[in-house]
């Protein structure tokens, strides 16, 4: 993995360098002169839609730019075809996974990626933090505060920018304890003796801040309670002092009450200035903690919109978003044609589903904003 | 862990029985008439009736198997392994002049084979279908396919024979007096038997170890890992090792048997002196006392390196630590 296929990364020909992306104007209707001010100035219009995204009443442009964008990302496998005759006659061919991807995390923001488990959305996770599979062929680009990113640059801002706060203690080593792993060895540099001291001053710091005693860290990983977890694997990543979090389902196998501790950690650490990629199948969850929603489907974002938006299917503009809308549970489960849930039925079944508590905070929120935000101009 | 000991004792006696008997039995059908085979043939078929008669008796000829296998085990708890035919001496004495040049052997074959092994497992699993990956799986599966005693011979005639690097056999050098014979010496005779022995033990651990390799680098936890900022080989260093050691440790311990066999093999192509010779002539002359006393000694080796791995499995997986105070616990 070590050898990335930078040839494959095809940057944009007209792409501005390091720079600011405030020149160039896609997706949008609002002209690209006006754009282009909206971003130098660090303010816009909630619902204004530029680089295929409106935004939520949060999202900032600090420094001119996107904390994280992402812009036409495709990832395919060149992998022998299956449905050949017969295994000798195998021809190799090209599988795509994901294709022209865009998504973009300003400051401030957590950007929740919904989207049915499968989708590709982990190789999403991994395609950011500059880990390809070796018959991997990758093209699009990623700016990382502005400044354009090729495979290389990507695995270098592992753990010193962008860190992952992964799914469960399978990424934890079994072997050693789990204190140890959370200071880490400082990305491979060799660190000083006072560095070490620091890291594991920072660490206890961390453990203490998240309630987790003194006998914790030196615990082994299966010794961990699933709470105590993603406790500890929140802690893994911010002990790097990152300045974007990509978070790959962090939540399942949690108790509600343990699921929304989790998303308030991933709040606060957004309000203090950095960005949050929530990667997630639960939409639910989704709106009830993030500012903007990408609607994930068939290996691309088919819909990138604020949170409020999803107060009415009226507001959403892709066939698909919709259908999710109308699969939430206060809007009676409908899933019309090809459902995003098979199991869930096309009548409402209140009385043989338990309705899950509504979500007070998700609806203030999205009730809050719709006023302001107003219909996506696309 | 009382309960542990106990356990494993009664374990090990069940099979100390179980390797004599079976021994005895086997003994008892093969055609090989132990008493010919210790006069020689020449000489008994030149021998009268009457002193073949008298010879019968002075050994007991006749003997039912359970009485003699009942002598034999009271003798046992004596602490008297009995007489080895062939050598003419107690054979607890002829086992341990034996295993003296025959443990070396063999303990240095196992170093090298878990050694080489492991390192070049894990150089063919980080550089997984690459050239260096190729060569040495290539070269492993050619010597797992290899017989040692046919490595025997080649690496005598290449270099005992054409380059004379090495002496082509012995254990010391031959028309020295012993108390004369240096270190250097010694270790000039085993390389050559040693590196045999070694070398089927390092391809099986060396392709086991580059699966294992495989699996651990593409796992969670090592990529995790990589996603903070460590290298490759650095993941493999800090993560990888650790997780790494275990299945080999477990492998490398339960080789000990494969060793010994091989060592009956590889002591006869170049006339070590060791156990494994000393069993070939025990087997050929019906010696059945000293067969089943390094049936005996070889068993408890073998049993010795699984428990080894049982207690190494708890010293180096917490996981395992916790399974075996919870299972005693149940039990």
């Amino acid at each position: 993995m070590g050898r990335l296929p930078t040839e494959h990364f095809a940057y944009e020909a007209d792409a501005p360098g390091a720079g600011v992306l405030g020149a160039h104007a896609h997706g949008g209707t609002n002209g690209s002169t006006q754009g282009a001010d909206a971003h130098e100035d660090g303010t816009h219009k909630d619902a204004q839609r530029h680089h295929h995204h409106s935004h939520a009443h949060s999202s900032r442009h600090a420094g001119g730019h996107h904390l994280l964008q992402v812009e036409g990302l495709s990832i395919s496998f060149m992998m022998y075809d299956s449905a050949a005759p017969s295994f000798f006659r195998a021809k190799k061919q090209e599988v795509p996974v994901i294709r022209d991807l865009s998504i973009s995390v300003h400051v401030g923001e957590i950007v929740a990626v919904v989207g049915a488990s499968g989708a590709g959305k982990t190789l999403l996770a991994d395609a950011l933090m500059g880990m390809f599979e070796p018959n991997a062929r990758v093209s699009g680009t990623i700016w990382f505060d502005g400044a354009l990113q090729d495979a290389r640059s990507l695995a270098g801002l592992r753990g010193r920018g962008v860190s992952l706060v992964p799914q469960s203690t399978a990424y934890l080593d079994p072997l050693m304890r789990v204190g140890r792993q959370v200071r880490g060895f400082g990305g491979g540099k060799r660190l000083s003796r006072s560095q070490k001291l620091q890291r594991a001053q920072s660490q206890r710091a961390l453990f203490s801040r998240y309630g987790l005693d003194e006998s914790v860290e030196k615990r082994y990983p299966h010794q961990l309670s699933g709470g105590m977890a993603r406790r500890v694997l929140l802690a893994s990543a911010l002990i790097d002092q990152p300045r974007l979090i990509v978070a790959d389902e962090p939540t399942p196998g949690l108790d509600l009450d343990l699921a929304a501790r989790a998303l308030a950690d991933f709040r606060e650490f957004a309000d203090s200035g950095k960005g949050v990629l929530l990667i997630t199948h639960d939409i639910e969850l989704a709106l009830r903690v993030a500012d903007r929603v990408a609607v994930f489907k068939d290996g691309t974002v088919v819909e990138e919109t604020a949170v409020a938006n999803f107060a009415s299917p009226d507001l959403l503009s892709h066939p698909y978003s919709k259908e999710l809308w109308h699969a939430l549970p206060e809007h009676g489960f409908t899933a019309p044609e090809e459902g995003y849930s098979p199991e869930l039925q096309p009548e409402p079944q209140a009385e043989m589903q338990p309705q899950p508590p509504a979500s007070p905070l998700g609806e203030s929120r999205m009730s809050g904003e719709s006023e302001e935000g107003g219909p996506p101009l696309c | 862990m009382l309960r542990f000991a106990l356990r494993n004792i009664a374990k090990f006696s069940c099979l100390m029985a179980a390797v004599s008997v079976l021994v005895f039995v086997l003994v008892s059908l093969s055609p090989i008439d132990p008493v010919q085979a210790s006069v020689g043939q020449a000489a008994y078929l030149n021998m009268g009736e009457a002193k073949r008669a008298e010879l019968a008796r002075y050994w007991d000829v006749g003997t039912p198997l359970w009485e003699r296998y009942a002598n034999w085990a009271g003798a046992l708890f004596r602490g008297d392994l009995g007489m080895s035919l062939r050598y003419n001496a107690p054979v607890s004495e002829v086992i341990a002049a034996r295993a003296a040049s025959s443990l070396v052997l063999m303990a240095s074959a196992w170093a090298i084979s878990g050694v080489v092994g492991f390192v070049l497992g894990i150089v063919a699993g980080m550089y997984r279908g690459r050239a260096a990956d190729r060569l040495i799986k290539g070269c492993c599966i050619a010597l797992a396919a290899t017989p040692a005693f046919w490595l025997g011979l080649v690496c005598l005639m290449v270099f005992a024979v054409w380059l004379g690097w090495f002496p082509f056999g012995f254990s010391v050098p031959v028309g020295v007096v012993a108390a004369e014979v240096t270190v250097l010496d010694a270790l000039r005779h085993l390389v050559l038997p040693a590196l045999t022995l070694s070398v089927v033990g390092i391809a099986h651990i060396a392709l086991h170890t580059r699966e294992k390799a495989i699996d651990v680098m593409e796992g969670d936890y090592v990529r995790f890992a990589q996603m903070r900022g460590l290298g490759r080989w650095q993941a493999l260093l800090r993560h990888g090792l650790r997780n790494l050691a275990l299945p080999a440790l477990t492998l490398q311990l339960a080789s000990i048997s494969e060793i010994f066999g091989g060592s009956v093999l590889v002591e006869q192509v170049f006339s070590y002196p060791g156990l494994g010779q000393a069993a070939v002539v025990a087997g050929l002359g019906g010696d059945a006392a000293l067969l089943v006393g390094i049936a005996l000694v070889s068993a408890a080796l073998v049993f010795g390196g699984n428990m080894a791995a049982n207690l190494l499995y708890g010293l180096v997986d917490p996981r395992m630590r916790k399974e075996e105070a919870r299972g005693s616990a149940y039990e």
